[in-house]
């Protein structure tokens, strides 16, 4: 094609006020009609709306466009509403460029009308003159293996991993501890319906060890993740049970027998103990217990043995050693859940140094039946039933030192755990609040529930809880110290036992994860979303979900909706058996390749093999994920970046800088 | 221009699609406001960055090219960004050769998440250029083209 047949068309939106408030929107559209190929120019109020795209349509047929430029939000916003605006007029897609005029221009420089109509402008130019350089491009259509592997037994990695099976497809269950179950196992009731929780986990537990179509690995950590959507490739390492799950029948023998008794901290919350061979619950799936070789004696010592002595199917097996497994998965869903705020954090609560202050998981060992009390709540003694409970608010959770965010479950999870008080003990409970949200479907209600039961709601924020006492009342007692902002005086409420409502944080090793999985962290440390409102189960990276509290803190029913919706999409990547990949691609001319190797070393991919035979370098474009490193570094300059081509580029760079080369003013008057 | 205190930088920016872009589209959906001097242009990692984009953008008359991209170990691409540093490195004793304030062409990172340090850097950075002046090269070099004279030279 010619210079004089390409023929640009550019589109200002004015996005309602977003764009139009801040930048003179007609007068950009105007001024572009001066840069070169510009055939037409017009602005637009919505150029997202059907009226905005049938638009370009129009004009492509009716002026004969080759490039098309629209400048309004982001690319990440809207590229593709565009691309396929194009493409159904028929010119191919990938002619077409954005400007981002909005989330870079007018929403930045909200008091700077010229500067944003200036930026605008040189953006516009930007991209005129870079689309022009624009090709044609073909997406490459890859296979979409219909394997999924789904990270995290809670209950929402549970629950899409029974909806994917259900559908028919198979799913690899990767779980850190020796049972799925997640947090969800460890409570005893849930909120606001007073469910056992067990008891509806279980079934799903079962469900999901027995389901055909699922694979669990539990026990077992992701290693390593190559490819790309619809083939991903994921190493697991499955770490040694010490137990042969074909042989044992899980009839409890050898940790009745072992001698050796550990604090649990994991399931139990340091609240009870485990043996050093163990099954972390009674319903634990699967069945099979582990071997923690850091406390047994034979690991330690080279004798004791007994469980192997009392394992009536000869199940033991000392010898075992980590296995990896390698899988083949098309899609991914991370469901890594969180982790329990550490109220060690914050020492004027307390916590660790008065014992009967009690974070939120120890309680809900103490209130579950199968838990270290069997259910009655007492204090640290084990035998004293409190007269008195306080229960604080957002631990850890809506506060600058710690955690900013709402950790969204302590309201309902206290006012839980004054019901459970109230019913076990009979005491006096004092819920101390900063705000009340019960805000999901039956927790108001809960709420007021929990109001006519008679629990004592002091609206303020605890500065202290102490044992020092200043009164004869307050001896032997915890005083909580806090401002009653309702009757605008200090607190001082003795109590026998305090209930810390601590917060959700992200995983300790959620950034690790993310980066394996190429899944940011938001400056929260959660998963970030494609899209916070339209997009929140998909992420940056193709093939890769997100569902539960790892994305940020919710309860239950949103996990397992998460869940849900996370496998909805897997199953549409799946019977779409394929997925068009961005032809963003590397390309070697092969005929002027000196053949120096440069670029075989600095592609993180491996995607390029040098030819022994024939003396060149060779991109596998399945392979290459269109960084474009190897572009930069070629020395002669004969690696092509599509899409982000050297010609692209430096036109990009001229047009932005159309005013200061001198090819034409910014300021309208001289135009 | 430099002198009435109305001298109004033109700063370059070469953002990578995955951190420092999505930085700049957050401090927009976050209303976070910074001087309009930078224009920016995207590209899919640092690691893309041709020392000669910078090179170019200076000799066609911008004052500044400011480069950001993913943390380091927070690359999309797993290093692009190693790769981006050391070229930089390099880039930067070039351009020193050649007497261009270091300050001119700035390496920053800004994660996905971090709209507010994006549009602090935004804002640093013309601080610091308006401070410096304007750069005007292809006026103060001795030949209109760096690369003729190069030639010339060799």
């Amino acid at each position: 094609m010619s210079e004089q047949e390409k023929r640009v068309g550019v589109y200002v939106c004015h996005c309602g006020h977003n764009i139009a408030g801040t930048v003179d929107v007609e007068h950009v559209a105007e001024w572009s009609q001066h840069l070169p190929n510009v055939v037409i120019s017009r602005d637009n109020k919505f150029m997202c709306a059907s009226t905005g795209q049938e638009q370009i349509e129009e004009d492509i047929k009716e002026f004969g466009l080759t490039h098309v430029v629209v400048a309004s939000c982001s690319p990440h916003m809207h590229e593709k509403t565009f691309r396929n605006a194009c493409a159904r007029a028929g010119l191919n897609p990938y002619l077409f460029e954005m400007a981002n005029i909005r989330e870079h221009a007018s929403w930045v420089h909200p008091n700077d009308r010229d500067g944003a109509t200036n930026k605008a402008k040189a953006l516009v130019s930007a991209a005129v003159h870079r689309v022009v350089h624009h090709e044609p491009l073909e997406p490459m259509q890859v296979q979409i293996r219909p394997e999924t592997l789904v990270v995290g037994g809670g209950i929402a990695g549970i629950q899409a991993a029974l909806e994917i099976a259900d559908a028919g497809y198979h799913v690899y269950l990767v779980e850190r501890e020796p049972s799925i179950g997640g947090h969800m196992a460890m409570f005893d009731k849930t909120f606001p319906t007073l469910d056992c929780s067990a008891c509806i986990l279980t079934p799903k537990m079962f469900d999901a060890g027995a389901h055909p179509n699922i694979t669990l690995l539990t026990y077992s950590e992701v290693e390593r993740v190559d490819g790309y959507v619809g083939n991903f490739t994921v190493r697991v390492r499955k770490r040694a049970r010490m137990v042969d799950e074909d042989l044992c029948t899980g009839c409890g023998s050898c940790w009745d027998k072992c001698p050796i008794k550990i604090v649990d901290d994991v399931f139990e919350a340091g609240m009870g103990y485990r043996k050093a061979i163990y099954r972390p619950f009674p319903q634990a799936v699967p069945k099979y217990p582990v071997i923690d070789v850091e406390n047994c004696t034979y690991f330690k010592t080279g004798k004791c043995r007994m469980c192997e002595k009392v394992c009536p199917t000869e199940a033991i097996r000392f010898d075992m050693e980590d296995q990896y497994v390698d899988l083949e998965v098309g899609n991914v869903i991370l469901a890594t859940g969180y982790k329990l705020f550490d109220c060690r954090r914050i020492p004027n609560y307390g916590y660790g140094r008065l014992e009967n202050v009690f974070s939120s998981l120890e309680f809900e060992r103490l209130t579950n039946a199968a838990g270290p009390t069997e259910g009655k709540v007492v204090l640290r003694d084990g035998e004293t039933v409190p007269e008195s409970v306080a229960i604080i608010h957002c631990v850890g959770s809506r506060d600058k030192n710690y955690n900013e965010h709402c950790s969204a479950i302590c309201c309902m999870s206290s006012l839980k755990f004054a019901h459970l008080v109230m019913e076990k003990t009979g005491a006096q409970v004092y819920n101390f609040y900063i705000d009340m949200r019960p805000i999901s479907k039956g927790y108001e209600e809960f709420y007021h529930r929990i109001l006519s039961e008679g629990t004592t709601f002091i609206r303020g924020k605890v500065s202290e809880i102490t044992d020092a006492a200043h009164a004869p009342d307050e001896e032997g007692k915890l005083i909580v110290v806090a401002e009653d902002t309702l009757i605008g005086r200090q607190r001082r409420v003795p109590v026998d036992m305090v209930i810390l409502a601590a917060g959700l944080e992200p995983r300790a090793d959620s950034q690790e994860v993310g980066y394996m999985f190429g899944v940011g962290c938001g400056d929260t440390g959660f998963f970030t979303e494609r899209h916070p409102k339209l997009d929140p189960v998909a992420t940056a990276t193709e093939g890769v979900f997100i569902a539960g509290a790892c994305q940020g803190a919710k309860d239950i029913p949103d996990s397992v909706a998460q869940g849900a919706a996370a496998a909805a999409r897997v199953l549409g990547t799946i019977s779409r058996r394929e997925v068009a990949l961005e032809p963003v691609r590397a390309s070697i001319d092969e005929s002027r390749c000196s053949g120096c190797r440069i670029c075989n070393n600095m592609c993180p991919y491996n995607a390029i093999d040098f030819i022994e035979a024939e003396g060149v370098s060779r991109v596998n474009p399945a392979l290459c994920k269109g960084c474009g490193t190897c572009v930069a570094a070629c020395p002669s300059q004969v690696i092509t970046g599509a899409h982000f081509t050297f010609d692209q580029l430096m036109a990009e760079i001229d047009g932005i800088l159309v005013d200061v080369t001198g090819e034409m003013p910014l300021v309208t008057e001289v135009v | 221009m430099s002198d009435n205190g109305t001298f109004e930088p033109v700063i370059v920016g070469f953002l990578c699609n995955w951190c420092s872009y999505r930085a700049a589209d957050l401090a927009g959906t976050s209303r976070m406001g910074y001087p309009a001097t930078l224009r920016d242009i995207r590209i899919m990692c640092t690691g893309r960055l041709d020392p000669t984009f910078v090179l170019r953008a200076l000799q066609k008359g911008a004052d500044a090219v400011l480069i950001m991209g993913c943390h380091p170990g927070q690359c999309h691409y797993q290093e692009g960004n190693y790769k981006a540093i050391r070229r930089f490195a390099l880039l930067r004793r070039t351009l020193r050769q050649m007497g261009i304030d270091d300050a001119r062409v700035q390496l920053h990172w800004a994660s996905a998440a971090e709209g507010v340090q994006f549009a602090q850097t935004v804002a640093r950075v013309t601080e610091e250029i308006k401070a410096l002046g304007p750069l005007d090269w292809p006026h103060n070099w001795p030949n209109e083209d760096p690369y003729a004279l190069q030639e010339a030279n060799s």
